[in-house]
């Protein structure tokens, strides 16, 4: 089996953004960039599967829309345990231009299983897996918590509002991926980081597409009143002020 | 031409999301002077359906299909892009919710729809077709033009409100079907959960952190979501540890939320964590250390153990209740 994993490269969580040029960009100034925290996930994911002989997984592949200065964050997932990365040398227009490309690279490679995180944590659209799959027109299942490989058949476990629950679709097929799918991301080990280094990513030139939607500006949600507080002593008084004041219990 | 929300049902019976996706398409019907068609798939009886008009759809087609019993994001996104072409839709809305996220993407491709993911107001214009949707996770909104003719937009839940309206309307039963060579989602098992508040529907949130100390100490926070007829929460590290299930962690990666109110006990705030609650209506922070960024993003605060502060508010909650 033959898997690939989505990776979309995204300011570190803990980055304070910040805009340029009239709210039209991100200000890059000082920016960590790294893996998107889901796809680190699903790439820590199916490299456990592959640590299994028992799931039958043979390689790892990660594939990334993105220019050249994105390269830092393939390399890091090749450290982190991928055999293969594969560019698409484009900017991620939108969800619709980026799924559109990947979907063009897997019907040349032809991978069993792909994963795509859940959401980037930059433009959360929770779309590029989806559009994936229904390029291909292959199934896929969202909000996948739990992933194994049992006879060749992905297992998996989904969250819907109000429960769980345990499904399987046939091979080729996506999974899109949530928390829970492993435990801690994995880190790359030092032999990796040196073998990561000498590594090819295959680069592909992205096929025709127009994107759907485009960003025209970004704002800030409006701040927040400074917080007001209530001696411990008298912690009642906050009730009270939910109550009558803030009229929320 | 129309605007299609799609209202899932749980167990044939909406619920408060629905009818914010409702009140919302009605919002967006209204500055593209056309009518709301609401789309639900099920077996929900006509007197339920009939609430969906209380928010202002003029029509609502019914699908009852037993194939369509679980969701299979490949069908299911069949059958509802046939109805969109159907009626002409020139908008479709879904809730940003589990569903929504997984149907969405399959109907962009179908319909060769751009889509607002995540949007929480109206559009700022039709023409350009603008809206403001999340990004960055809460730290900022992107303002999006979407150039395809068809538009999706995925509304996050606990954003809009609901507005009711005089409106009644007509139920019509339809007979789409889905395509079964696209069902291919086996269901093994189903673990519902019953008898709690969910989450993501929870008007009030209690949320523990690593302040708490120990899993044993959750005692009274339970008692507090309870009496306030609300859900518990935790922050990263607390579910991390298995001091509570993965399902309660809010965040980045967690769960996202907007409640009405927020309780944050013995958690820090780290932008991560705030990523998954900033969007609560008011956020109430519980802490030992003074200096914790939690209370930047707090209306009220209290700084102090979580051990003696908690008992005290159940008490007083106890009073107000009597």
């Amino acid at each position: 089996m033959k898997i690939l994993v989505c990776i979309s490269n995204v300011p570190d969580t803990t980055t304070k953004v910040k805009f340029t040029e009239g709210n039209k960009s991100l200000d890059t100034a000082g920016i960590q960039w790294v893996i998107n925290p889901w796809d680190e996930l699903s790439l820590t994911r199916a490299l456990e599967l592959k640590d299994n002989p028992a799931s039958g997984v043979k390689s790892v592949t990660v594939a990334h829309v993105g220019t050249a200065a994105s390269e830092p964050t393939i390399r890091k997932a090749l450290a982190i345990g991928a055999d293969e990365a594969i560019r698409v040398n484009a900017g991620a227009a939108d969800a619709w231009y980026t799924a559109f490309q990947l979907a063009e690279v897997i019907r040349k490679e032809q991978f069993d299983l792909v994963l795509c995180g859940i959401e980037s944590s930059d433009y959360n659209g929770s779309l590029v897996g989806g559009m994936i799959a229904e390029f291909l027109g292959i199934p896929n299942v969202s909000a996948v918590s739990s992933l194994n490989i049992e006879n060749g058949k992905p297992v998996m476990v989904r969250e819907i509002d109000g429960g769980k629950e345990t499904v399987t679709v046939p091979v080729p097929c996506l999974a899109v991926v949530q928390k829970g799918i492993a435990k801690e991301p994995r880190i790359a080990s030092m032999r990796g980081i040196m073998t990561a280094r000498t590594k090819q990513i295959k680069i592909y030139e992205p096929a025709p597409a127009e994107p759907l939607t485009e960003v025209v500006s970004f704002s800030k949600p409006a701040p927040r009143a400074a917080c007001r507080f209530i001696d411990p002593e008298n912690a009642a008084e906050l009730i009270s002020i939910l109550q009558n004041e803030a009229k929320v219990i | 031409m129309s605007v299609l929300v799609f209202t899932e049902n749980w167990d044939r019976k909406f619920k408060k999301l629905s009818f914010e996706l409702v009140s919302y398409a009605r919002g967006v019907a209204d500055l593209l002077n056309t009518s709301v068609l609401a789309l639900s798939v099920g077996p929900v009886e006509d007197s339920e359906l009939m609430k969906l008009g209380q928010y202002g759809a003029s029509r609502i087609i019914s699908i009852d299909r037993p194939e369509l019993k679980n969701l299979d994001n490949q069908a299911w996104a069949g059958v509802i892009a046939a109805v969109a072409l159907k009626e002409d839709a020139r908008v479709l809305i879904l809730s940003n919710n589990n569903t929504g996220k997984a149907i969405a993407p399959r109907l962009s491709v179908k319909l060769k729809a751009g889509v607002g993911a995540g949007v929480s107001s109206l559009p700022v214009s039709t023409e350009p077709f603008t809206v403001n949707k999340r990004a960055f996770s809460g730290n900022a909104l992107a303002q999006t033009v979407i150039r395809s003719e068809m538009k999706i937009l995925t509304l996050l839940q606990n954003s809009y409100g609901l507005c009711e309206t005089e409106n009644r309307a007509v139920i019509e039963k339809s007979d789409v079907q889905a395509d079964t060579g696209f069902l291919k989602t086996e269901v093994l098992d189903v673990q519902k959960q019953t008898g709690k508040i969910l989450l993501t529907d929870a008007d009030i949130v209690v949320s523990g952190g690593r302040g708490m100390k120990s899993p044993d100490n959750w005692g009274p926070l339970v008692e507090l979501a309870t009496l306030l007829g609300g859900a518990t929460a935790c922050s990263r590290p607390v579910s991390d540890e298995g001091w509570r299930p993965h399902e309660e962690h809010t965040g980045q990666t967690g769960k996202i939320i907007s409640p009405n109110l927020y309780i944050a006990v013995g958690i820090s705030g780290a932008t991560q964590h705030l990523a998954g609650v900033s969007s609560s209506k008011y956020i109430v922070a519980i802490n030992t250390d003074k200096d914790a960024p939690i209370f930047e993003a707090a209306q009220y605060g209290i700084v102090g153990d979580a051990a003696k502060v908690l008992p005290k508010l159940v008490e007083a909650v106890r009073e107000i209740k009597k």
